[in-house]
């Protein structure tokens, strides 16, 4: 992904809209977490297909835009190409078919088809829950369900100097366009990008010093203001009532 | 290829990553004072950026790691660091996963502090060409224990992701060459502008380096 598109993806604050948009961060957040967790433990086919029918259907409830979301889950594919090959080749057992002298085992075809529906079930469920609710949002609701407060404001802190960086690394960048610089591999190359890094490590170190004055000098004593909660609604309760429902059902297809 | 996803290693491994993400993130915490926890925030958002610059390596290119780098300018604000990034990295782009998250901190965050912890004292008061090597060396060091502990983690879920995770093994060489690379570069440069970046008096790591 290019880096403008990836500063963009992570300011775009005001995109908690959606249809989900309704539910406490903290309920989606724990809702996200709970079925990742059981996601790990399926094997059986029954609870994987259901497992997968549940993303998709969350997927299309949270109207999540279509090639983003197909481009982010080509992108995890990326990663499985490895495993979806060598597995089918590698795992002994009968052998359905051989594919250029090598015997495909129907065992080995089995686990591939596995790992690529919990991974792509995943994917989706994180991205239908998670990636709309905003970086902001985010980190309260990761407060709220029991991670320290320093990490939580680190988050939302780190996430708001991304911004500043990417400016300065695109100022930068220019500047060395300009001068007719362009990247290849050859020394020159790699020393410029070497010596860009430094450079981005000392202004980050000196806006570091200012910063931490900046908030000394408006009484940071190392605390902030505790994060605002929202009481749960309605909407919420139903939420968190319905979802233990579907962690159920998909534990039973797997282990009754 | 460090951002392993969700659903393919087995539960014993992720509750192991877990725990030892949880206990080094807390180690790190409580170091972290009211003065150093913006300035971590800080330097850990330059690292995210720079984690987008793109290196050419012969016939491939490849996004930066910068654990290295980030353990000997960082020491244990690393881990936070990383963290936090990885976290961004899962939920907003879709690389890596969120039960993963303490595994991939783990093999991410944790070569990189302890190669710097021990080549800290070689760093200090090094003339640039020594500082460029040190840190080519940590960077190479930290992308070769993180492969390591990729294949480990991969091996250990599941026997029959042995071959996969050789692949996985080969697949960092052009990674480790840019970052011993381009990490050197960088050290060279801090060495010589601001090289208290890089070491301090009376204590492991550089000025903000949290040990």
């Amino acid at each position: 992904m290019s880096g403008k598109a990836s500063a963009e993806a992570i300011f775009a604050e005001n995109r908690d809209v959606g249809p989900l948009a309704a539910i406490d961060p903290r309920a989606r957040l724990a809702a996200a977490l709970t079925f990742l967790a059981l996601l790990a433990m399926l094997h059986s086919a029954p609870a994987l297909a259901a497992a997968l029918a549940a993303s998709v259907a969350v997927a299309i409830y949270a109207r999540l835009p279509l090639l983003p979301t197909l481009r982010r889950l080509m992108a995890v594919e990326g990663f499985l190409v490895f495993l979806l090959v060598t597995l089918p080749l590698t795992i002994p057992g009968p052998a359905l078919f051989s594919l250029f002298g090598l015997p495909v085992s129907a065992e080995g075809l089995r686990r591939a088809i596995v790992i690529l529906v919990r991974v792509n079930a995943g994917v989706l469920m994180a991205a239908a829950l998670l990636s709309t609710m905003g970086t902001m949002r985010l980190a309260a609701a990761m407060n709220g369900i029991g991670i320290p407060a320093s990490l939580a404001h680190l988050f939302q802190l780190t996430v708001r100097y991304i911004a500043v960086f990417y400016e300065e690394y695109a100022r930068l960048r220019r500047a060395m366009r300009a001068r007719g610089f362009r990247a290849g591999s050859n020394r020159h190359s790699w020393r410029s990008l070497g010596h860009l890094l430094g450079m981005l490590v000392l202004r980050s170190a000196e806006r570091a010093e200012r910063v931490a004055w900046a908030m000394r000098a408006r009484g940071f004593t190392g605390r902030y203001p505790a994060f605002v909660q929202r009481p749960l609604e309605r909407i919420d309760r139903r939420f968190l009532l319905v979802w233990p429902l579907l962690l159920v059902a998909l534990a039973w297809l797997e282990f009754a | 290829m460090a951002h392993i996803p969700d659903g393919i290693l087995s539960i014993p491994v992720l509750a192991g990553g877990a725990v030892v993400t949880a206990v080094s993130l807390g180690i790190a915490l409580k170091r972290l004072d009211e003065d150093s926890l913006p300035r971590v925030a800080v330097v850990a958002a330059l690292f995210f950026v720079a984690s987008l610059i793109n290196v050419s390596i012969g016939p491939t290119s490849v996004h930066l790691l910068l654990s290295g780098l980030m353990g000997l300018v960082l020491g244990w604000a690393a881990v936070p660091a990383v963290f936090v990034g990885l976290v961004l990295q899962a939920i907003f782009f879709g690389f890596g996963g969120v039960t993963t998250l303490g595994v991939n901190t783990m093999n991410i965050a944790l070569p990189g502090i302890l190669w710097a912890f021990l080549f800290s004292p070689v760093i200090a008061d090094a003339t640039p060409r020594r500082a460029a090597f040190v840190g080519a060396a940590v960077a190479a060091l930290s992308v070769a224990s993180t492969a390591v502990m990729v294949a480990l983690v991969l091996t250990l879920s599941d026997t029959a992701y042995t071959i996969s995770a050789r692949i996985v093994l080969i697949s960092y060489g052009p990674l480790l060459v840019g970052e011993a690379v381009i990490t050197g570069f960088a050290c060279a440069f801090l060495a010589r502008v601001s090289p208290e970046m890089l070491w301090a008096r009376h204590r492991r790591g550089g000025k903000i380096a949290v040990s």
